[in-house]
């Protein structure tokens, strides 16, 4: 039975779909079947990043629907032989998602895939919680500044009391990804520290991914970042944040803060 | 049974205040019971077998909504044992009773003949909660996780222990005192059922608002100095006073 992950955020914007379709190609290609869902509908981003907006015939709500069965709808990545894309639809609106039909879904793909990665639209209605009810391990991404940090910290409330999971009294299993972290403007001191986002959400680290143009790079052509440039600095972190997830114990390091023999220097002579 | 009514002594009936729930429904009312079924999911079982009024005084609703409301509040368990403010062609056999004055009232002894009208009763009820005759055990609920933003802890028996931090954008609300073991970066209510006796303790003050006994300071009325350190509050007349603890 695969396991079920939930990228959620309260907040829009934050990284959601990227770190979906990052975490997905690189899980698939550690040789694992990985299938990533788009819970947006009405607003779906994750085609467009995986490249296969032009290849989507239908979507999870035909698929809920029965208009399609589940293997129609899921799209074989290009690139990578063992990873899906699950579309959401772009016309309907998120009432098209019912409970039964998301679950008959879950249940179907556990079956097929190792991994099943579901991008949860912002907010916290229906699309959200219906995106991290079958969760078995939430990613909570989050940037480094307060609005951010209160709404991840209102996703795990909720996590904690609406999935499935914690209505059987089990403990979700929950990451932070601290994403689009600048270590210039956290030099400058215009971010929330790492210690401090971890001190108020209190719930492990699962990486840190630096601001990047190699990821607006990567969504132009159409590309998971883990698969347009593997040799990036945000590729790299998710790779790290991929094989955590998978149980590896892969120490973290906060981005910028490995200073050169120079950064030593001026160091103490500062002091 | 006969031997009893003839008996001397008067009948002792006992007056008792209880601390019940309040409902006040706002319209409309489907949104109303959306909100509540999201604060019960929230507070898990909140309401399950607890004393609930429910206060319809300013509602404006009629006879036939009043009782699709109960039906509705029963289907969520939530039972209620008096109406406040409905007008008495409102209720009905089977509906639960009219109450009136929520307020703390003393024990009160009636003799047979000079029983006093429930009326009296009121107004002669003192302002300060009576000190009970046999001083219950004070309850108590610890939290051990943080609370996060948009819940609630709810707790008015009592006092509320956090191991933990306390969200911004999260309350506590306690009958007793609030323990913190973490930042409070939220809102505390302390002896929010009248006890002025009541303190808030936190290892980090960062509050939005605290209140204690209904007196309440928002976070830009706390002194600086205070802010991030380990302070308790507690109550002087109608000033809440602070200071750091270690
Ligand atoms: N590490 C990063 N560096 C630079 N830009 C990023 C990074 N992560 C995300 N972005 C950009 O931020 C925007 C929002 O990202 P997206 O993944 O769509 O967020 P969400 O799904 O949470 O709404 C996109 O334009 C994306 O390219
Ligand atoms: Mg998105």
């Amino acid at each position: 039975m695969g396991k079920v992950i939930v990228v959620t955020s309260g907040k829009g914007g934050v990284g959601k779909t990227t770190s979906t379709a990052a975490l997905g190609a690189a899980l698939a290609q550690r040789n694992e079947k990985v299938a990533v869902v788009d819970f947006d509908v009405g607003l779906r981003n994750l085609d467009l990043i995986m490249g296969a907006e032009r290849r989507v015939v239908y979507d999870i709500v035909n698929v809920i629907q029965g208009d399609a069965k589940l293997p129609q709808a899921l799209i074989r990545d290009k690139r990578l032989d063992n990873l899906f894309l699950l579309p959401a639809s772009q016309t309907r609106d998120k009432d098209a998602l019912t409970p039964e039909g998301v679950e008959q879904v879950m249940n179907d793909l556990k079956r097929y895939f190792d991994w099943i990665i579901c991008d949860s639209p912002a907010g916290i209605e229906r699309g959200a919680t219906l995106a991290m009810r079958h969760a078995d391990v939430a990613v909570v991404v989050t940037n480094p500044e307060v609005s951010s940090v209160r709404d991840s910290d209102r996703i795990i409330g909720m996590l904690d009391s609406k999935t499935l999971k914690a209505e059987r009294g089990e403990r979700m299993e929950k990451h932070l990804l601290l994403t689009r972290y600048d270590s210039n403007r956290a030099e400058r001191g215009d971010m929330l520290k790492v210690e401090d986002v971890l001190e108020i959400l209190s719930i492990p680290l699962l990486g840190i991914i630096p601001e990047s143009m190699d990821v607006l790079r990567a969504s132009n052509i159409g590309a998971p970042v883990t698969i347009a440039d593997a040799r990036s600095a945000p590729a790299m972190a998710y790779f790290d944040a991929a094989r955590r997830l998978a149980g590896e114990n892969v120490p973290i390091s906060i981005p910028g803060e490995k200073r050169g023999i120079f950064g030593k220097i001026f160091g103490r002579k500062a002091a | 049974m006969t031997k009893v009514l003839t008996d001397s002594r008067s009948i002792r009936i006992k007056g008792r205040s209880f601390l019940a729930l309040v409902l006040s429904p706002d319209l409309p009312l489907d949104n109303w019971l959306e909100q509540l079924d999201d604060l019960a999911a929230r507070s898990a079982g909140f309401f399950l077998g607890r004393p609930v009024v429910l206060d319809v005084a300013d509602l404006g609703i009629d006879k036939a909504q009043l009782k699709e409301l109960i039906a509705q509040l029963a289907n969520r368990n939530v039972r209620i044992m008096g109406i406040e403010g409905a007008r008495p062609s409102m209720i009905e056999p089977g509906m639960p009773p009219a109450m009136k004055g929520g307020r703390p009232a003393a024990d009160f002894e009636v003799e047979e003949k000079q029983a006093e009208p429930a009326v009296a009763l009121r107004n002669s009820a003192p302002v300060k909660p009576p000190v009970p005759e046999v001083r219950s055990v004070t309850q108590s609920i610890v939290i051990s996780e943080p609370v996060r933003s948009g819940q609630s802890v709810m707790f008015p028996e009592g006092d509320v222990t956090v191991i933990g931090s306390v969200a911004s954008g999260s309350e506590v609300i306690a009958g007793g005192s609030v323990h913190i073991y973490g930042a409070l970066r939220g809102r505390v209510m302390a002896g929010s059922v009248g006890n002025a006796s009541a303190r808030i303790f936190c290892r980090k003050l960062e509050a939005e608002l605290v209140a204690i006994d209904g007196i309440y300071k928002m976070a830009e009325d706390m002194d600086p100095q205070l802010i991030g350190k380990a302070v308790q509050l507690w109550l002087e007349g109608d000033v809440i006073m602070a200071e750091t603890l270690f």
